[in-house]
């Protein structure tokens, strides 16, 4: 037994000493590079937050908040300038609302009956067609919108004009039921199945399980999924740039053109103003104000999930 | 034993050659067993006996999944309709027969809706009837008293004691005419199954009950007869006093003395 | 239950379930308002554009004639993007997943990032476009190029990428981690022998969806004021003029495939319609290939792993 030789007391804690400190400095290192990858993410949100804001600042100092919110016109490239973002902000809302009407009740069907109805094999491949869908460059929806969707229209209704809010909310709504569906549906599925069972044991039909029971215990998952269809619509832009035509209108009626926010933008960018003039802030004050319209989409939907979380 | 089988109550459900199959797996093997009328039967048997499947045969809860098979009849009296037969609606099956299941599963809902639900599901319009059958229903499960004052709060907010007899209510609510017990008091301390333990043994006044259960203290405390349970067979069935003290087979007797596996 | 009882529980049974066909049926019907809009869409453009298509559309440049017009300058431009899209959103995409569950404490910091990144998923596209133009184009001065354009489209997609890398990450089980750091490994070690390696076709697919999204985008393209009508291709490396270098196609002027489109969707002339259609047939198509690619992936790594 003593004949194994012992190591030489010395050299060995030396060298791993030498060894662990160069292994902790190569790991720290490699933990910051990570970190500041991870922190990209920060840096993306206050660099958008500045340039908004600060591009804003410009823009406010020349025009005044008061004419922003209350002007009920909209020409800031004319000479007689009108920089009243209702007309943008009711193009928005308008084509927004159509799209809702049409996302909000298919998308619920499609998620309720995916979800409760379909058979294991529908669901299999609906899922997926679903995602193919929502994979769909909006600009090609723009396109369908334009070119199939308003002839169609004005086969119903002559005088509607071939750019329009109502076909783009339409395309748009289509567009955003696959977020819709595939959210609700997952917030339904994520309903344990006692509850389904308790249901069923009282002689309940899956209809009424499904609007009673599951529907209701799946709420803040619906919610979100609501007000993410919300946000996809009020941040549409490609859709609206090619179908709707891109004239401000302060109107709430989808069978006329209209611009929105968006597509105002857009139209904007597709000319050249130069960087620093008026017009070319007031692309930056409209972005603040769809900034700050998410914001309020996005913490609505935070306020919705705290109140409704799920206690199974 | 001839004693009891002159003066058997009558029939409510009677179990002829039951066989069900989980896709390929053989889970319950020609069983045949009676459910008295206005009694309570316990089911005993080790975990996977297949006493829960053989419950959930009565209300048709393997409909809800694919793959599940059944042969044989179960009759239910006093119309003698086979709950298992193809052209029975399983909703009809679960309208008259209603289930308290393991874990209580209160539904996010309030106190008074919970109860409400298997009227809501009839269609029950009008206010009073539903007031009043859930004000009977709440009693019935010895809940009126600890609710009354809070019947419009959520009833996840009640205890786990109080849910299962919220449960209990809502099964009660619709007139039920046998009511399925699968393990309720599995998830419950002693005190929440004391309660209902005794409430158990007070519903069968009005209800045929028939219960699952792996606690053989229970099955003999608050059952009337008593079936054995083995690998998907009926082993041995009868008055849950003779069961006790003197099984008829060697393996129930293994079984209820502690000396099985 | 008395006979007569029975009968009337029997029509209310009827009368439930008529409710429940019923909206069975709905159900159907709406699904296929999807299937039909989409088929549609598809069969349009693929009727008006695929007689548009052959080598002289790919290899042409747009031309103020349609018939003559291509979309040679767009295709290589959404190439060239892409690959700097890539470049940019891989690797920092993936080691923000990685960081965020392998390393990050648990702290205010890690919760603001994840806040944020949950955020930014809901940003619409357009505000990427104004940030890069205030940002890259005017403030970093690097001008209206393939190179600001390839980033735009990396910052848009990185939540797509932090997300799918973090959700494969999270299925490995804990067990093999404690199984690399019992056998002496380091964080790094374990992460770069284990956790990227196992979560990597998860990892892909994130990938391959974020870049799907990016190939079609085209309002933040436009805002940081790509060009509708490009006649050249960015300089080869070292091609053009000394001193040319290797990246100097990063910095010059581009179009691609969805704003060729646009252009081409915005003017009157019927012919144009019809080179839309085409364009817009060879972008779904591509879309859709990249997508069907990343759900049959998904589908295959469902089935395939078992811990």
């Amino acid at each position: 037994m003593s004949s194994i030789p012992l190591p030489a007391e010395s050299a060995v804690p030396i060298g791993r000493l030498k060894f662990n400190r160069l292994r902790n400095v190569k790991e720290r290192g490699i933990e910051a590079l990570m970190f500041l990858a991870a922190f990209v993410s920060v840096m993306t949100t206050l660099g958008i937050v500045y340039v908004l804001v600060s591009e804003s600042i410009v823009f406010f100092q020349r025009v005044p908040l008061s004419d922003f919110l209350f002007d009920t016109q909209w020409t800031p490239l004319f000479d007689d300038a009108h920089y009243g973002i209702m007309v943008l902000l009711s193009g928005t809302i308008t084509s927004s609302a159509v799209a809702l009407l049409v996302a909000i009740p298919l998308g619920t069907i499609i998620a309720i009956y995916l979800s409760e109805f379909a058979p294991f094999t529908v669901r299999e491949v609906a899922k997926p067609f679903l995602e193919l869908l929502g994979g769909v460059p909006t600009i090609i929806y723009g396109y369908f919108a334009l070119v199939v969707v308003t002839p169609l229209l004005q086969m119903i209704y002559p005088d509607l004009p071939g750019f329009n809010l109502l076909a783009a909310g339409i395309v748009m709504g289509i567009m955003i039921i696959p977020y819709v569906a595939s959210l609700s549906e997952d917030a339904m599925r994520a309903v344990p199945m006692s509850l389904r069972e308790g249901s069923y044991a009282m002689g309940a039909t899956r209809l009424q399980t499904a609007l009673r029971v599951v529907m209701p215990a799946a709420t803040s998952g619906i919610a979100s999924a609501y007000i993410l269809g919300i946000s996809r619509a009020v941040g549409e832009t490609m859709i609206l740039a090619v179908a709707a035509g891109m004239q401000p209108n302060l109107t709430f009626n989808p069978a006329e053109p209209g611009a929105t926010v968006t597509s105002y933008i857009v139209q904007v960018a597709l000319g050249d103003l130069p960087h620093g003039s008026i017009g070319y802030q007031t692309i930056f004050a409209a972005g603040l104000m769809l900034m700050l319209m998410t914001l309020v989409f996005n913490l609505l939907g935070y306020y919705m999930r705290k109140k409704f979380r799920e206690v199974y | 034993m001839t004693n009891a089988a002159q003066s058997l109550p009558p029939l409510k459900a009677e179990a002829r050659d039951l066989n069900f199959h989980y896709g390929k797996f053989h889970a319950l093997k020609g069983i045949n067993m009676p459910v008295y009328d206005k009694k309570v039967t316990a089911l005993i048997g080790p975990s996977g006996c297949g006493k829960s499947t053989f419950l959930r045969c009565f209300n048709r809860m393997h409909d809800l999944y694919p793959g599940n098979r059944y042969e044989g009849s179960i009759d239910f009296h006093p119309d003698r309709t086979n709950l298992l037969a193809p052209d029975i609606d399983p909703i009809e099956v679960r309208m008259r027969i209603s289930m308290v299941f393991q874990k209580p599963n209160p539904f996010p809902k309030s106190i008074y809706e919970n109860v409400a639900y298997g009227l809501r599901v009839r269609g029950e319009k009008s206010r009073s009837v539903v007031d009043d059958k859930v004000e009977a229903a709440l009693r019935g499960a010895a809940l009126w008293e600890e609710v009354k004052n809070r019947l419009k709060e959520p009833g996840a907010n009640l205890s786990g004691g109080q849910q299962q007899r919220l449960c209990i209510a809502r099964a009660l609510a619709s007139d039920p005419e046998l009511m399925l017990f699968d393990e309720p008091t599995s998830a419950l301390d002693p005190i929440a199954t004391a309660s209902i333990e005794e409430l158990v043994s007070e519903l069968k006044e009005k209800v045929t009950v028939l219960i699952v259960t792996h606690n053989m203290q229970q099955a003999a405390r608050i059952s009337d007869y008593t079936a054995y349970m083995y690998m998907g067979e009926m082993i041995e069935f009868g008055v849950t006093d003779e069961i006790f003290i003197k099984p008829a087979k060697k393996q129930t007797e293994d079984y209820i003395t502690g000396r099985f596996g | 239950m008395n006979q007569q009882e029975l009968q009337a529980l029997r029509e209310l049974i009827a009368s439930h379930k008529r409710w429940d066909w019923l909206f069975g049926l709905l159900g159907v019907f709406a699904l296929m308002i999807g299937v039909l809009t989409f088929t549609a869409l598809f069969a349009n453009m693929a009727i008006d554009g695929i007689g548009r298509i052959d080598a002289d559309f790919l290899t042409s440049f747009p031309s103020r004639r349609a018939a003559n017009a291509g979309i040679l300058s767009a295709w290589v431009g959404s190439l060239l993007v892409m690959l700097v899209t890539a470049f940019a959103a891989v690797p920092i995409g993936v080691a923000a997943g990685v960081y965020l569950e392998e390393y990050a404490p648990k702290n205010w910091l890690t919760d603001i990032i994840e806040i944020n990144i949950s955020n930014l998923a809901g940003v619409p596209s357009i505000i990427y476009g104004l940030l890069a133009l205030g940002l890259f184009v005017y403030t970093f001065g690097l001008g209206q190029s393939i190179l600001t354009a390839g980033l735009t489209l990396a910052l848009l997609i990185l939540p797509v990428v932090i997300v799918a890398t973090r959700e494969a990450i999270r299925a490995i089980p804990q067990i093999i981690r404690e199984g690399s750091y019992a056998c002496g490994a380091t964080t790094w070690q374990t992460v770069r022998d284990h956790i990227v390696p196992y979560s990597s076709a998860g990892i892909l697919t994130g990938i391959i969806i974020g870049m799907a999204r990016a190939i079609g985008e085209t309002a933040p393209i436009i805002t940081i004021g790509a060009l509708t009508f490009i006649a050249f291709l960015p300089p080869a490396p070292f091609a053009g003029e000394p001193p040319a270098g290797m990246f100097d196609w990063l910095f010059a002027p581009f179009t691609v495939m969805p704003i060729q489109m646009f252009n081409w969707t915005s003017r009157p002339e019927a012919a144009f319609a019809v080179n839309a259609a085409a364009a817009g047939f060879l972008l779904v198509l591509m879309t859709l290939a990249m997508n069907g690619l990343a759900i049959w992936l998904r589908y295959r790594l469902r089935k395939s792993i078992k811990w």
